[in-house]
């Protein structure tokens, strides 16, 4: 690991591996060891999954905000926005019927 | 028991053996349909042995990777379905139009015929017509070579071909689902109908979704990758932006029916609890996830039709597309919109008032984006030169009939109307009612529009005129009383029925079946004489329309390579911009060698292979299915292992090919629109003035 | 130039002249391929959280009876290491390091992946003994039609390394071949994301005192 490009590459992705580590430790320590209970627990591990894989699209797949190149995070959140849709709306509809069954 | 090497296949699964042990009229009608498709199958064959055609057929078309070649066989594979489709169609309007207490299908194969009929129409029709369009024209439009993934094509195709074979051969060794084209379990499960049916319709969908699926990559990259210099998003032709929809679709709703037939598969096979009625299977999820499909998929058939009607109207009429801007947004919006609808196609499934407010509110928006459609292209029209050729009688019959199923769309999107009339005729009305003079007439437009495009030789016009108009007429007859049986209240995929008063409307339907089986005939005529007679009809030169956008610019049929070299576009419409600014058929200073991808065996292979494999799935004839999927992954992953896979097309062959055909160019008469529809007409049109350069806009 | 991205993600950059050239169209299509896995995992997990309840449940085993948040755990900790290796790999191909460290960084891959998939064979085996299975009730055949699916794609990736490893040795790194591995980079990435969500939903979410 020689030139100062590749080195600062390679900082780059360990420091998304520490982030990623941290934001695994902490939600499978907080379910191990009892430390919170319920909707609050559930919500903290919503969170921290969700910031996890903004890590992990950051670090690992390289899509940030700074680029002229767009197309990446505009299919990404294309996506996100139709499975939001669709995933949701599942939820919702579903749910509903259970609640009335 | 099952066999360890046929698995549960038996000489009961033969159609034919089960019309000789109980031949009743209804066996014998599904017998003959058995023996059409052997013989068919065997003429076939006969008929490629006799005349020598092997080597051609498999080196021009089954191994090649031209986006052309793939387009044409695609159209081919829906036209032939289309005919079974139709001839289904028809069959169940005959059984209505007697079924008065009985009529001579069973119940049984009356539903296998809607289930193979709308399974049919949808999949094997409309898709691969729409695929098959969209292949032979976008590259063309964009000025690109080639699809961004040629073998990917290819093989999308062989997947395609796999899941109509299935369906085909479900004809002759056991039968197919009786569960309608949703294929809604329980009934489908294991429980009720443990027979091989719905598994034909499982692995036919499956394994031809995976192939709408990488299409929809294919389209999508090559729209955004292999656009000619200087083409723009907003310089494409109209057809382009719906491709873009369209791939959207293809790439986002494709998901969901995979989940839900692969979920029902496990159900099926392993006694898997997701659908089923007991131990906490949830059967209203399928329902959910099949239409999270089926609501984009209506708009992945009708957004490209629209494109065809965009670029026939606006050719025809001689002008630019009106409102250009209006058009992509209205585009978009209906792709993304579509996303957010799905719940109306089961109001009636138990949800809260709430939510079923809530999707008829966004049903009835579509309608917004759909009218300022059909007011852009009346504005085209308007003061345009319009000529009445074949097409533009299609988007007539478009205009009027596909108002009036948007119209009950609309209606159908209120719930409560909604719950008076699901599940009736008024229901199968609607349906038909957008799909065939929206998505049936629009493909049969283009395809008259680029036939000569694709052979070099126009279609028959009279022939034309005849088949659309019958379409037009018969598809009035057969299903506009269907709206009112549906409000009398006659339930949808009814064998028989005890209400005499719905008679009369039914002998009206049949009679318009006739006609849509005569319009289908004349189409087959018309091919046929337009074959014939195909000398008068040549329009090699290319621009037979005078056409707008880059495709005309080029030979018909074009060379493999497509373009000479790449054009460079300047404007929108750019073609008949450079006709009407006279930098049209100028000759290159320089030509450069094209690398093109070398003919491949590999669509064959996955064909043959999945094909194998559903058959054994749906036999459970499981050392086949290994086998099958086995020899697929290998010849796949060795493949790859290759990377001498193209060849190169030396300068000097593409420079006197195309200093040829500009010669011939130059030397032909240009014909004025007038003469468009006579053998004068050999694909050179005279640039009009002002319509030409799109001024009347 | 060499600062330009031609396509998403981690780009081989420009002194890799055709193969970085070639890379932008593969590169975008198999984004576009991923974000249609996308749906379809979303919606299994939707599919799953609408049974994940007593009703799904069927009066069956639930998720206490049969996970094991520790070696949930260790999957986690080797799936999170593996996408660092891999990273490694990529890192190693972009600065020209050389087929044996390219290859000894996949390799360490493909062993993280094959040790996950063990365990995971481990965890279902433990299920099927206590009688999670997906035949008992609707639970558990959305669990089983979920997690299996994850590992099925952990399968072929592993295996799309080895073929890949093959191919460095027999082809070298010819244009193809690295863009190939910039795709596979995509897809281990894209897996361990996945995991995130499996987890964090089925079992944390399934754990939660
Ligand atoms: C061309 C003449 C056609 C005729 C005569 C025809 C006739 C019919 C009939 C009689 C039914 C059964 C109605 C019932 O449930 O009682 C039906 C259902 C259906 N048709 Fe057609 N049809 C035609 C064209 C098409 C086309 C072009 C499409 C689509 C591209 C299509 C798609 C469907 C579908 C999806 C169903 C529902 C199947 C089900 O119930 O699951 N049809 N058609
Ligand atoms: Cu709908």
């Amino acid at each position: 690991m020689s030139d100062p490009d590749h080195r600062s590459e390679a900082r780059l992705y360990l420091a998304g591996f520490g982030l990623a580590l941290t934001l695994t430790l902490v939600p499978f320590g907080l379910v191990h060891w009892g430390l919170m209970q319920g909707k609050a627990l559930a919500i903290t591990i919503a969170v921290l999954a969700v910031a996890q894989i903004v890590v992990h699209l950051r670090f690992f797949l390289h899509i940030d905000l700074s680029r002229q190149k767009r197309e990446d995070l505009q299919l990404i959140l294309f996506t996100v926005l139709l499975l939001g849709i669709m995933a949701f709306g599942t939820l919702w509809i579903m749910g509903n019927l259970a609640t009335r069954m | 028991m099952t066999d360890p090497i046929f698995g549960r296949l038996d000489l009961s699964s033969l159609s034919v053996w089960r019309a000789f042990q109980d031949p009743s009229l209804s066996e014998l009608i599904g017998a003959g349909a058995a023996m059409a498709v052997i013989l068919g199958a065997l003429a076939t064959l006969a008929l490629l042995t006799w005349i020598r055609l092997w080597g051609p057929l498999w080196r021009d078309w089954l191994t090649s990777v031209d986006h052309k070649r793939i387009g044409i066989m695609y159209c081919a594979l829906a036209l032939i379905m289309l005919a079974r489709g139709v001839i289904e169609g028809v069959l169940m309007r005959t059984q209505q139009a007697f079924g008065l207490h009985g009529g001579f299908l069973t119940p049984d194969h009356f539903s296998e015929l809607f289930s193979t009929h709308g399974t049919i129409m949808i999949f094997f029709v409309a898709m691969p017509f729409i695929a098959g369009v969209i292949n032979y024209v976008m590259p063309l439009q964009i000025g690109a070579r080639d699809m961004a993934f040629p073998v990917m094509n290819q093989i999308s195709l062989g997947l395609t071909a796999t899941g109509a074979a299935l369906v085909m051969i479900s004809l002759v060794l056991g039968e197919f689902s009786t569960g309608g084209w949703a294929n809604y379990p329980p009934y489908t499960g294991a429980d009720f109908q443990p027979g091989p049916g719905p598994d034909y319709w499982i692995w036919s969908i499956v394994l031809a979704g995976i192939g709408t699926t990488l299409s929809g990559i294919n389209f999508a990259v090559t729209i955004y990758k292999e656009r000619a210099p200087g083409m723009h998003f907003l310089r494409m032709p109209i057809f382009c932006w719906t491709v873009i929809c369209t791939s959207i679709i293809m790439i986002f709703a494709l998901p969901p029916l995979t989940v839900a037939a692969l979920m029902l598969a496990a159900d099926r096979y392993l006694d898997f609890h997701f659908f089923t009625n007991d131990l906490g299977g949830n059967m209203m999820n399928y329902v959910n996830l099949f239409w999270l499909f089926g609501h984009p998929e209506v708009y992945l058939l009708v957004i490209p039709a629209y494109g065809v009607f965009s670029e026939v109207i606006s050719t025809y009429s001689g002008k630019r597309i009106y409102g250009y801007m209006s058009m992509v947004y209205a585009t978009m919006s209906i792709a993304v919109l579509s996303f957010c609808v799905w719940l109306h196609h089961f109001f009636t499934m138990g949800q809260s008032a709430n939510i079923n407010a809530a999707f008829g509110i966004a049903s009835m928006a579509i309608a917004v984006p759909t009218g300022v459609k059909i007011y852009n292209w009346l504005a085209t029209i308007f003061r345009g030169r319009v000529r009445m050729t074949v097409p533009m009688i299609y988007a007539t019959g478009f205009f009027y009939l596909f108002v009036i199923g948007g119209l009950t769309g609309v209606m159908l999107a209120n719930p409560v109307i909604s719950y008076q009339v699901h599940n009736t005729l008024f229901l199968v009305a609607h349906f038909h009612n957008v799909i065939i003079p929206g998505v049936l007439f629009g493909l049969l437009a283009g395809y008259h529009y680029w036939f000569p495009k694709a052979f070099g030789f126009r279609l028959h016009e009279g022939w034309g005129r005849a088949a659309a108009l019958l379409w037009i007429v018969g598809f009035s007859f057969t299903f506009l009383p269907l709206y009112w049986l549906g409000l009398q209240g006659m339930p949808r995929r009814s064998a028989s029925f005890g209400d005499p008063s719905f008679q009369p409307m039914l002998w009206l339907a049949l009679f318009g079946g006739m006609l849509i089986l005569a319009a289908l005939g004349s189409l087959m005529l018309q091919l046929w004489v337009s074959i014939r007679n195909r000398v008068q009809l040549a329009v090699p030169l290319g621009d037979p329309w005078n056409g707008r956008s880059l495709e005309w610019s080029i030979p018909s049929p074009p060379p493999a390579y497509n373009f000479a070299l790449l054009p460079q576009v300047l404007d929108r419409d750019d073609f008949a911009e450079a006709k009407a600014s006279g930098r049209a058929y100028a000759e290159p200073a320089v030509y450069e060698d094209i690398e093109m991808p070398d003919n491949t065996a590999i669509g064959m292979i996955v064909c043959v292979c999945s094909t194998l494999m559903g058959l054994a799935l749906v036999f459970w004839i499981w050392w086949l299915a290994v086998l099958s999927l086995g020899v697929m992954v290998v010849s796949l992953i060795g493949r790859t292992f290759r990377t001498d896979l193209s060849h190169v097309i030396p300068a000097a062959q593409i420079a006197a090919e195309h200093r040829a055909w500009l010669a011939r160019v130059r030397a032909a008469p240009a014909v004025d629109r007038l003469a468009e529809t006579h053998d004068r007409n050999r694909g050179r049109a005279m640039p009009e003035r002002p319509f030409a350069a799109g001024a009347a806009e | 130039m060499s600062g330009s991205n031609l396509h998403p993600g981690l780009n081989l950059g420009a002194r890799h002249g055709s193969a970085h050239e070639g890379a932008e169209t593969v590169v975008f299509g198999f984004w576009i391929f991923l974000m249609s896995d996308l749906v379809i995992f979303g919606l299994v997990f939707a599919s799953y959280l609408t049974v994940a309840n007593p009703l799904g449940m069927a009066g069956g085993p639930g998720p206490a009876d049969a996970f094991d948040l520790r070696s949930i755990f260790v999957q986690t900790m080797i799936l999170l290491t593996s996408s660092l290796t891999f990273g490694f790999a990529t890192l190693a191909l972009r600065h020209e390091k050389g087929r044996t460290v390219i290859a000894g960084w996949l390799g360490v891959t493909l062993l993280l992946g094959l040790a996950f998939l063990t365990l995971e064979l481990r965890d279902f085996a433990h299920m099927i003994e206590v009688g999670a299975v997906p035949q008992r009730s609707g639970f558990w055949s959305a669990f089983w039609g979920l997690v299996p699916l994850h590992g099925l794609h952990v399968a072929l990736g592993c295996l799309w390394i080895a073929v890949m490893l093959a191919q460095m040795a027999l082809l070298g790194l010819v244009p193809v071949v690295k863009t190939r591995l910039l795709r596979l980079g995509l897809f281990w990435h894209f897996l361990d994301l996945i995991w995130v969500a499996i987890f964090s939903i089925v079992y944390l979410g399934g754990l939660m005192p």
